[in-house]
């Protein structure tokens, strides 16, 4: 009698032999869970496709929304989030270091490598906090009208002002309003006593108002400052929900990828891989961090940059 | 890996990544007017933006997660789902997204 390990190693599936895909059992449930994931990240980053598509006009534009750097005043679009991403580029290149350095055994350069991914990691989760809290303070503010659309105050030149500017004025306000809150009244009361300001929608094709028409929409609406899932000073409030959705999503896989990193090198420091003989461990964790790498790439195309 | 010596080949996709991602900065920051003009929904800088992202991808999976040196059935179970679900997907709720409003 064979044993079912004798018949398995006799049985020519695919043609490839035993082993057709030429990879270990760990190592490819890693990929086909990784493959579930792109489709799922798909789907998010499509749906984002498909709202945009429907309010292409007004879409909030992104290097308007996130424009601050820290340690910065005024407009940095796209310094920040470039940071971001050579953050993680650079932990995913220490990634592949690590993995590199576990083929050769060599467990003084995985430790130092593992260790760097980690910072790496955590100073990109760090980041992503940094930005979710200035997009959820919110920078200029906006009117929220009865039917619920967002408009920006400009002023005669077309300059977008910020509630800071429209009430304390042009020379004592700010460019942001730095998280100081205004009523209702106090934006109205501004509003009636300059006939040059209007509201617009946001976007690259936003319709402008008359200055009659911009009074009984805040008449009739409220200020907004900030963002959340219900309100959004920047526009379509879908464009705030898929921001924390997708960039929230993304920034739990980076989390738990930093977690799962500290695991594998927390057995890389007690010699657990150094006694199994191979560091394949490190090879399949690293799949999973290259694969947050290679989704950050797509989210900082499509929220960031088209 | 049997194919490599040393660690330059990492370093080199390192600056791959690198350079793209500031061309798409500059880019972005910059936006070139010729760039701007509009073909198939979009304006050539947003398909400038995403060949460079396909490229990017590719280097990430390619080399970094070694799909460049797996086995023939391998990479056809892993690339075959994804380039044709993905583009298909993204396709149809493109296409859809723009008739929503009529």
């Amino acid at each position: 009698m064979s044993s079912n390990a004798d018949l398995i190693q006799d049985t020519n599936h695919w043609g490839g032999g035993s082993r057709p895909l030429g990879a270990r059992y760990g190592k490819l449930m890693m990929w086909f869970f990784l493959l579930s994931d792109a489709l799922t990240f798909s789907g998010f980053l499509t749906a984002y496709g498909l709202m945009r598509f429907k309010y292409e006009s007004t879409w909030p534009i992104a290097e308007n929304v996130f424009t601050h750097f820290p340690g910065l005043e005024g407009d940095q679009p796209l310094l920040y989030v470039a940071l971001m991403t050579f953050i993680l580029i650079m932990s995913s290149v220490t990634m592949v270091l690590a993995v590199n350095a576990g083929e050769k055994m060599n467990r003084g350069a995985v430790t130092n490598w593992m260790l760097w991914t980690i910072v790496g990691g955590f100073i990109f989760v760090g980041s992503q906090a940094w930005e979710w809290y200035h997009f959820i303070i919110g920078d200029s503010g906006a009117v929220e009208t009865a039917r619920q659309e967002i408009l920006h105050v400009y002023n005669a030149e077309g300059e977008r002002l910020s509630f800071s500017q429209v009430v304390h004025g042009m020379e004592e306000g700010h460019a942001s309003n730095h998280g100081e809150t205004f009523t209702k009244a106090e934006v109205l009361s501004s509003m009636k006593g300059d006939a040059s300001l209007y509201l617009k929608e946001p976007g690259k094709a936003g319709r402008a108002f008359t200055h009659a028409e911009s009074v009984a929409f805040l008449e009739a609406g409220d200020v907004v400052q900030g963002a959340n899932m219900i309100h959004n000073e920047y526009g379509r409030k879908q464009f705030a929900n898929f921001f924390f959705f997708i960039t929230g999503f993304h920034g739990f896989h980076v989390f738990s990828g930093v977690v799962i990193n500290f695991v594998i090198f927390y057995n890389v420091l007690l010699g657990t891989y150094e006694r199994r003989g191979h560091y394949r461990m490190v090879e399949k964790v690293g799949l999973y961090w290259h694969f947050v790498d290679l989704v950050w790439v797509f989210v900082f195309t499509f929220f960031y940059l088209v | 890996m049997a194919e490599h010596n040393g660690t330059w080949w990492i370093w080199k996709v390192f600056w791959i990544l690198l350079v793209i991602t500031g061309v798409e900065v500059v880019l972005g920051i910059i936006k070139p007017e010729f760039l701007l003009t509009q073909v198939i929904g979009t304006s050539i800088l947003n398909i400038v933006f995403i060949l460079l992202t396909l490229v990017k991808a590719a280097y990430i999976v390619q080399i970094f997660m070694h799909v460049k040196y797996e086995k023939k059935a391998m990479k056809y179970a892993l690339y075959l789902p994804s380039l044709i679900l993905i583009p298909y997907l993204t396709f149809i709720l493109l296409t859809e997204g723009s008739y929503l409003f009529s």
